[in-house]
């Protein structure tokens, strides 16, 4: 489809141009729905741990709160971003767009369907785990620029827990490529075609844990929220920021937490493929769900684990969470390597041939 | 040995974290407390203890004497009283002042009160948006408990049982 | 110019200022991010060279993690930077020397004799399927299997040596720690008895003895 807007627009315009603004409708495309799947997670957030906690959560602005997210977009829009004194002005601003343009950048190359993708690259795993680690740099450059001890405290914590968790992740990714022979991620959705028990949930069992958990730290989600940390480090990194300058980490880490639903439902949970599929009736019975349909019902469970998990676990000690990281997630996932690597040598199952 | 195998199964398995997750689980499906206030409101007790009123006998006579009792009670120094005596030889007040403002709702003044004059309502949807409003004139609180008279009889005769 | 010229040239420029800003600027924690900004402009470099492995590796590695720790120390540092400026004209003939040996070096072995279409060939355009990552591991666990493996062990020699240099190990009773295996196996069942124990009676307490007489 983008091939023959490009195509037309070369007709009477430069060619880098015309690829100039495809690529930017392309991006917009892409973009547009994400942010406003973020705007109204928020919401979902709210209302799913109001309701968590026997309350009933935003209920005011629109029929059920539906419009609270354009009211709090509005409400931080107009905000005036205040620089604190001493601030590095530059980097003060910059710190944001350094952790939301990552959390996009990532976007294009998930694929949204069968061939929906905006660039089908070969090290698509690897071009994920490249961008998201560059997210730290978001809250680090945030931490120093404002001049404060409490930001200074969460960018140090922050950095230090998002490497550590990097590594698990990056381990937990490694045993899907093993699996999965290839770092497209179309061909890792396709490669567990065959119904729900070709998925790599089964198999990589353990490394679906630990992705998910490595995800929570990654995105600063509850449990691993030391970064933060209202309670010791007031906000933590962004103790500093106002007004829209704030709305865009907040953007950036529920556009995170999307990403990595996103990830989890196509290594693991078979992506676009209907689960129902080789099951005789059920498969015809929802032929009719697009496969966007089965990837955006997998995602969304996702994420109501997310806030399920925010709604019910006490914040880890950051010792604890160290040692979690360190001494449990990544050994784990090295054995895990191995087992893997010893289901490919002798065929295990539906998942290698 | 069994224990730590339990021990370990228990640990991997996360049995815990998915026992707390059921209990969140749970609750989300309970019914709301929430109370959507302006629209819904939680029932007030007789015993309410809200804005002033000063009230009258039902001859139109207003109750309260001038004992000062109740500023004298008061331990926020919220009321105000100048008293004289009337053309019929009765003691009666000139002037009666609430500072809402300083008023803290402990209804000390309603129970020192031995004509019953001075009483505390249910009505508790009120705002000052500026000072001098605040303060509840003699006119303004007698104007006020003819308003809700009825509502206040009424708590009054549920209460009286425990008086 | 074609697109892919007009970013290439673009990533080179960002590669090169970076650099530039990189030891020129004082700051050192904005010398490590113009450093990191340098990073990136190369990968991007190195991806539109098809080096996509390389190119994300480098993100991966460097920025992502090596970038980050070195920072995560800059950031705690207090540099006085008047100090460090202090003997510039001292140390400038020398500093001059080791820049043009350097560069003399890098002449010799970048020069025009050894780089260049006529020394090195036309590249090969790979079809859009080429997967660069593959050719790369293949290349390494067969061709350099060994190198690579030592290599690996190398660096976790590098590891364990740095741990081992740094640790400090003061006997026990002189510092308290805190065991977090022990606080995290911590169950109820070992810190905490049920009793079970009738309830209290209301009857009035007995007079002691000493009284009744």
């Amino acid at each position: 489809m983008f091939d023959a807007l490009q195509a037309f627009l070369s007709t009477f315009l430069f060619d880098w141009l015309a690829i100039l603004i495809t690529l930017v409708i392309q991006t917009v495309v892409v973009v547009l729905p994400i942010m406003l799947v973020v705007a109204w997670l928020t919401y979902a957030e709210r209302k799913v741990i109001g309701f968590m906690q026997v309350r009933m959560g935003p209920n005011r602005v629109g029929p059920l709160g539906l419009l609270q997210p354009i009211a709090d977009a509005l409400k931080l829009m107009t905000k005036e971003v205040i620089f604190p004194d001493q601030a590095n002005k530059y980097l003060f601003i910059i710190a944001p767009i350094l952790a939301l343009a990552p959390a996009v950048a990532a976007w294009a190359v998930i694929p949204f369907g069968d061939g929906m993708v905006v660039a089908d690259v070969n090290a698509g795993l690897l071009y994920i785990l490249a961008v998201t680690s560059i997210i730290v740099y978001g809250t680090i450059v945030a931490g120093w620029a404002s001049n404060s001890k409490y930001a200074f405290l969460g960018a140090l914590r922050g950095s230090a827990q998002k490497i550590s968790y990097e590594i698990a992740m990056g381990f937990a990714l490694v045993t899907v490529l093993m699996i999965a022979g290839s770092m497209n991620l179309t061909d890792i959705v396709n490669g567990q075609q065959g119904g729900m028990l070709n998925w790599y949930l089964l198999p990589l069992l353990p490394m679906f844990f630990v992705y998910f958990i490595s995800g929570l730290a990654e995105t600063n989600r509850t449990p691993f929220d030391v970064i933060e940390g209202e309670a010791e480090i007031v906000a933590g990194f962004h103790v500093d920021y106002s007004g829209m300058t704030f709305g865009v980490f907040m953007l950036a880490e529920y556009a995170m937490m999307i990403l990595i639903s996103f990830m989890t439902a196509i290594m693991f949970l078979g992506g676009w493929l209907s689960p129902f599929e080789g099951i005789p009736v059920l498969e015809s019975l929802f032929s009719w769900v697009p496969q966007l349909g089965w990837l955006a019902f997998k995602v969304s469970l996702l994420l109501f684990v997310f806030l399920w998990l925010r709604a019910t676990f006490p914040r880890y000690r950051y010792d604890q969470l160290m040692r979690l990281g360190w001494k449990v997630l990544i050994p784990l996932t090295i054995l895990w390597v191995f087992v893997v690597g010893a289901m490919k040598y002798f065929s295990f199952g539906p998942w290698f041939n | 040995m069994g224990k730590f195998l339990k021990h370990q199964i228990k640990t991997w398995g996360l049995t815990e974290l998915f026992k707390g997750l059921s209990v969140t689980g749970k609750y989300f499906f309970k019914k709301k407390i929430t109370v959507r206030y302006p629209e819904e409101k939680t029932p007030i007790s007789p015993r309410f203890r809200g804005h002033h009123a000063l009230r009258r006998y039902e001859n139109g006579e207003e109750r309260c004497i001038a004992c000062k009792l109740c500023e004298a009670v008061c331990p926020a120094n919220a009321i105000t009283i100048e008293s004289e005596e009337r053309d019929d030889g009765s003691r009666r007040t000139t002037q009666y002042d609430i500072d809402m403002f300083k008023c803290i709702y402990c209804g000390f003044c309603e129970e020192a009160c031995p004509v019953d004059a001075i009483v505390e309502t249910r009505v508790f949807e009120y705002a000052f948006h500026e000072r001098g409003p605040h303060i509840q004139t003699k006119d303004k609180l007698l104007a006020f408990g003819d308003k809700h008279e009825p509502q206040i009889a009424a708590d009054r005769a549920v209460d009286s049982k425990y008086r | 110019m074609t697109f892919e010229l007009f970013i290439f040239y673009l990533l080179a420029t960002i590669a090169s200022v970076s650099g530039l800003m990189m030891i020129t600027i004082k700051d050192p924690v904005k010398a490590a991010l113009w450093l990191v900004l340098a990073f990136i402009a190369t990968a991007g470099v190195w991806i539109t060279a098809q080096a996509e492995f390389l190119g994300l590796v480098l993100i991966l590695v460097y920025v992502g993690a090596v970038m980050v720790l070195f920072l995560f120390v800059v950031m705690m540092l207090d540099i006085n930077l008047s100090i460090m400026k202090e003997g510039f004209t001292k140390y400038l003939p020398i500093g001059g020397m080791v820049i043009v040996l350097i560069a003399a070096m890098m002449y010799l072995v970048l020069g025009p004799n050894n780089f260049g279409l006529e020394v090195t060939g036309n590249p090969v355009i790979h079809p859009a399927d080429y997967s660069n990552t593959k050719a790369i591991g293949l290349e390494l666990y067969t061709v350099h299997a060994y190198a690579f493996i030592l290599a690996a062990v190398l660096l976790l020699l590098g590891i364990v040596a740095a741990i081992t240099l740094v640790l400090r190990r003061r006997p026990t009773g002189e510092v308290r720690h805190q065991s977090i295996d022990k606080q995290v196996k911590t169950q109820a069942s070992e810190r905490f008895e049920m009793v079970k124990m009738k309830s209290e009676s209301e009857e009035p307490i007995k007079p002691k003895e000493e009284e009744d007489k």
